[in-house]
């Protein structure tokens, strides 16, 4: 039996850690209004994002799944849809996709109620009712191990590698043993060390799906003519001592600690209960975590050398820094120190059980300090072009 | 890949097959420093400064070698590396994500 913690249940059974009334605009078109009724309603959040129109074939369909993952995220309690009314990503599909879940979900469009200050209106009251509504839900006792956490990690620098990352692994290890789920992506991040993940994989077929993503990848890059070094390690990767792509890795993979690999899925798709899984996603933080929180995550747990302020809509980002001088600079970003491990006065079990500790209390309620400063980025994978 | 940080070590070696170790100080050229591998304590003279977090070579290193950290390839020297000097983007390079590798043999190629 697993222990047990505080948190919303949801009508399929999942569980949320927050209850957010979410609000997403199917096109950038209407980010307006969706911003402008997130300020009217304390509580709300909303997503502005530049897609939903001029797009075909897999972006379509990636921006669909993003938008109803999101949506479908076990944190969000209620959705409110809003669309132009001409745009290409389909805003009724979108809300019976997410009602699959049992919570309440609106969509109205702009063009037929008459222009943006009637949606934000219409809108605002919409969302004080059901904002109303989902302050009434209470917490109740649900076991640990429904949790999903998504490992992360963004402005590496050389105590990446050394300090947070396994730190963060020991207690994404410490999870699993409570049989919980994590998740690890950036496929451009583990470039140079997916053969160690690969042997880890259950079975072939799981190995074999990695290494053919990785593949995919590379060949992305070799169609760009471009050396990766150009973007990744960032220039502040190699000021802060990182020198190629196999070294930032092979310092990258072990946040997610040492469990078997029981699946690889592809970017946003939802991330099953009991193990570790792989998630095809790009490096760059603020697609990869929106890929994650599609997919489900409660938590992402961010480890940072250099230091960055990101947070996500829908979920808590714990940041995790091994740089004392990072710790110091950006306390107001920076959730956990486990800068003692690197001058041998804290183990790593010691350092990973901090990391747990947070996982656990953020579970239960605690804000990060992302979530106190306001910081809710949000951003879609694109695959190719626009129309 | 062993975690054992040593307390008061000026630099940290991961693996035995290591050519590198990175340092945990700022570090000054010709300070002679230590890091712990599994023959014990070892002493090192620096011939560049090296900043914290970067890289010091712990042995020679050849032209076009194969570099390791963690015991794995992290990529190869580009010139010949001398014990004792900073590691880092101008004396190696990565082998993978090399779109521009590509397109240079293709171009050999056609």
């Amino acid at each position: 039996m697993s222990r047990t913690f505080l948190a919303y249940e949801r009508p399929n059974g999942e569980i949320g850690i927050r209850n957010h009334l979410l609000i997403i605009p199917t096109v950038i078109c209407s980010n307006q209004v969706c911003n402008r009724i997130m300020q009217m309603v304390p509580g709300t959040v909303a997503i502005p994002h530049q897609h939903g129109c001029s797009q075909i074939g897999a972006d379509k369909t990636r921006t669909f799944e993003v938008l109803a993952g999101t949506g479908k995220n076990p944190n969000v309690g209620a959705v409110i849809i809003i669309s132009l009314g001409c745009e290409v990503v389909d805003p009724i599909a979108l809300a019976e996709e997410i009602r699959k879940t049992g919570k309440p979900v609106e969509v109205f469009d702009i063009q037929s109620i008459g222009g943006s200050v009637k949606a934000i209106a219409y809108g605002t009251e919409l969302a004080k009712r059901m904002m109303t509504e989902l302050e009434k839900q209470e917490k109740v006792p649900v076991p640990l191990n429904k949790l999903k956490v998504a490992v992360k990690c963004g402005g590496s620098d050389a105590t990446s590698g050394l300090a947070s990352n396994p730190a963060l692994g020991a207690a994404a290890d410490s999870l699993i043993s409570e049989g919980g789920s994590i998740v690890i992506g950036e496929t451009t991040e583990i470039i140079g060390a997916e053969h160690l993940l690969a042997e880890r994989c259950v079975t072939p077929d799981i190995s074999d799906r990695l290494y053919y993503m990785v593949s995919r990848f590379d060949k992305e890059v070799e169609r760009m003519g471009a050396d990766m070094r150009g973007g990744n390690p960032s220039p502040g990767n190699i000021a802060g001592g990182l020198s190629t792509i196999e070294e930032k890795s092979l310092g990258c993979i072990s946040k997610c600690g040492k469990a078997p690999i029981q699946g690889v899925i592809e970017y946003a798709e939802s991330i099953p209960e009991n193990g570790l899984y792989f998630m095809d996603s790009p490096g760059n933080d603020i697609e990869c975590v929106s890929g994650m929180a599609a997919g489900g995550a409660h938590i992402v747990c961010f480890t940072t050398g250099r230091g960055t302020p990101t947070g996500a809509a829908v979920v808590p980002v714990i940041k995790i820094t091994g740089n004392k001088m990072t710790f110091q600079k950006m306390e107001d970003n920076m959730d956990v120190d486990v800068s003692d491990m690197l001058d041998g006065t804290a183990s790593l079990e010691q350092a990973g059980e901090r990391v747990w500790q947070e996982i656990v209390d953020v579970a239960e309620g605690k804000w990060t300090k992302a979530e106190v400063l306001g910081h809710q980025e949000f951003s879609i994978n694109r695959i190719g072009p626009s129309l | 890949m062993e975690h054992v940080i040593e307390k008061g070590a000026d630099a940290l070696y991961m693996d035995e097959r290591d050519h590198v170790a990175t340092a945990l100080r700022d570090m000054q050229a010709g300070e002679s420093i230590h890091y712990r591998s599994a023959a014990g304590l070892q002493l090192i003279t620096l011939i560049d400064p090296i900043p914290f977090g970067h890289k010091v070579a712990i042995a020679g290193i050849a032209f076009g070698q194969d570099v390791r950290k963690y015991g794995e390839v992290i990529g190869r020297a580009v010139v010949e590396i001398e014990a004792g000097s900073h590691v880092h983007v101008h004396n190696i390079e990565g082998i993978r994500g090399r779109g521009d590798l590509g397109t240079k043999e293709a171009a050999e190629r056609a």
